[in-house]
């Protein structure tokens, strides 16, 4: 059954977004190309409105349903989103401030930017450029599952050829303005996917909080239903469980920095003093997280039982909400999925083009071609995303995004050491990466041959006794140890280096540098 | 004594960003129920809170390394 007021209220809020993403190229005017004009917005954004695309960027879609279906089928070990904050956003006021003043001082766009200029090495440079297109095409068709859930919810999509039609009219117009506008599109459209957001988890948790007897009531209620399922969980952490809850936690926050999406958003600020502004500000978006990440609690206690973890919150606000502000509340879902699932576009593009294209394919081509190819690059990669998305199940790409933690945290070594010392060395940073994806592949194919589904955490076996962790950050330490042996080793059979292009006054920032006389 | 450049950054300060790791990282002294306030067990707003105390120390990391923020 369609829910028509809901849709109503849906179509009006995507009407206006939609305005507002064709009117980005017309906003903080450039030359769209030029490739970091396009794509990072001309690296001028100051500290609000980096906000709004640093964040946007972030909390997608898929983190909105995600972390609380999580939590309302395993309790408290999904609140690991709180501590990931204490650990990512100073992670981001060290590391990400440092990056930008490189990136700047050299024109870089992208990691594998860097790598090549560090390293002398254009296989290692492929490696890095490689694991960020796949990291990141997994997220963008997570957002499509996004908007997905929404449609279904309000009852839209019908049967056969008409059930994807509105996702793809979504999606036909995303690619449209993310063609014209690069970064500048979602960046305006990031300030009313965030009046949404703010306004639905606000009135949400105030408004079925007091339908369901209050706060206190719902978490002794859910502590007691966690307690009796067959499978228990509860509203504590169980000792075992403390390793995972810290994998958890360090390896997301870890991975944050890595994501290629996460750096485009972070290299469109216009200096490196806007960073460390945002590095305190974002964590206002994590207050928004932990209010939301309640709403599988929510759900427990309202009785809910959804088809797919990931339905849990829209259901919530079918069961809670007026029609009208279902609409409102589903709109803002799926507005939060077109920000990022744009700026992951981008991220791509960017790779492909400076890291792939211009590397291997074509390295005379003009400013101008490159920045048509990365245009056209978008397209190609949303539609990708598109087309998996609807020619495979669901779980396809929730398990695709299980694998993309693991894989991007074994570019940390080659990039934030890269960051601060040449000490290792760049076959043996190939090596160790290599083996770390591999690792990274293996772990959660090896759970799924045992215990039936994918995941991300994986019980290692030390003596006797199982440690659970999540898969990347046990990839991520064999692949430093064998890394650093391996760079001994080199050094030892003196296998060339290569040369660093960078310079020492690369790494320091614009103020900091001595006056010159 | 090194005398630093003017406008130099004084990134010493950065190793106070480790209190909120620690803090967080070191689940025994917060995984329980009590004290809860108005029903939350101490888990939940001692997590939460600590998203505002992080915010706090990088916002006073800020403030010192970067001289006032003048940077």
């Amino acid at each position: 059954m369609v829910i028509w007021p809901a849709v109503a209220v849906f179509v009006a809020l995507f009407a206006v977004v939609t305005v507002l993403g064709f009117l980005g190229p017309y906003w903080k005017r450039g030359d769209l190309d030029v490739l970091h004009e396009w794509a990072l917005g001309g690296r001028q954004f100051g500290t609000l409105v980096a906000w709004f695309v640093i964040g946007g960027d972030l909390y997608t879609a898929f983190t909105y349903i995600a972390v609380p279906g999580f939590i309302y089928g395993n309790g408290a070990i999904g609140f690991y989103a709180l501590p990931y904050t204490a650990l990512a956003f100073p992670w981001v006021f060290v590391m990400a401030a440092r990056f930008w003043t490189i990136a700047k001082n050299r024109g870089y766009i992208t990691y594998a930017d860097f790598v090549r200029d560090r390293y002398d090495s254009r296989s290692l440079t492929l490696a890095i450029a490689v694991t960020g297109i796949m990291a990141t095409m997994p997220y963008i068709a997570l957002q499509l599952v996004g908007i997905q859930v929404v449609i279904k919810t309000m009852g839209l999509g019908g049967t056969g050829i008409w059930r994807d039609v509105p996702l793809i009219m979504a999606f036909v117009i995303l690619a449209a303005y993310t063609y014209r506008g690069g970064l500048r599109a979602p960046a305006l459209v990031a300030f009313a996917k965030d009046i949404l957001i703010y306004v639905t988890v606000i009135v949400a948790t105030v408004v079925i909080a007091s339908k369901l007897g209050g706060y206190a009531h719902i978490f002794a209620a859910t502590g007691t239903a966690l307690a009796a399922r067959p499978n228990p969980s509860g509203l504590l952490l169980q000792p075992p469980a403390y390793s995972e809850y810290i994998t958890l936690t360090v390896g997301s926050a870890l991975a944050i920095l890595m994501y290629p999406y996460y750096l485009t958003g972070l290299l469109s600020a216009a200096s490196a003093k806007v960073i460390r502004r945002n590095a305190i500000a974002l964590p206002i978006y994590s207050l928004l997280l932990a209010l939301l990440a309640t709403f599988g609690y929510m759900a427990i206690v309202a009785g809910i039982h959804p088809d797919t973890s990931n339905e849990t919150v829209p259901q919530l606000f079918l069961h809670m909400f007026p029609a009208w502000f279902l609409g409102f509340t589903l709109a803002a879902i799926a507005i939060g999925a077109l920000v990022p699932a744009a700026i992951m576009s981008i991220a791509a593009a960017n790779l492909f083009t400076r890291n792939i294209y211009r590397e291997f394919i074509n390295p005379a081509c003009s400013d101008r071609q490159e920045a048509t190819n990365a245009k056209l690059t978008s397209l190609f990669v949303k539609f990708g995303a598109l087309a998996f998305v609807l020619s495979l199940p669901m779980e396809y790409a929730i398990n695709l995004q299980l694998f993309a933690g693991g894989w991007i945290l074994q570019t940390l070594p080659t990039i934030v050491f890269g960051m601060y010392t040449r000490f290792f060395h760049r076959r043996a940073l190939i090596v160790g990466w290599l083996i770390g994806l591999a690792i990274a592949t293996y772990m959660p194919i090896h759970t799924f041959r045992t215990l039936g589904h994918f995941s991300s955490l994986y019980g290692l076996h030390v003596g006797s006794t199982v440690v659970t962790g999540f898969v990347g950050l046990y990839a991520l330490g064999i692949n430093l140890a064998v890394t650093t042996i391996l760079t001994l080793v080199f050094d030892a059979m003196r296998i060339p280096r290569g040369a660093d292009r960078t310079q020492p006054a690369d790494y320091i920032e614009d103020t900091e540098k001595p006056i010159a006389a | 004594m090194q005398r630093r450049e003017p406008g130099r950054a004084d990134r010493r300060w950065y190793w106070l960003l480790l209190t909120p790791v620690v803090a967080m990282l070191w689940i025994p002294s917060y995984n329980r129920m009590e004290p809860s306030i108005a029903g939350v067990p101490f888990f939940y707003w001692y997590q939460f809170l600590w998203i505002a105390l992080t915010s706090l120390v990088t916002f006073g990391v800020y403030l010192l390394a970067h001289s006032g923020g003048r940077d």
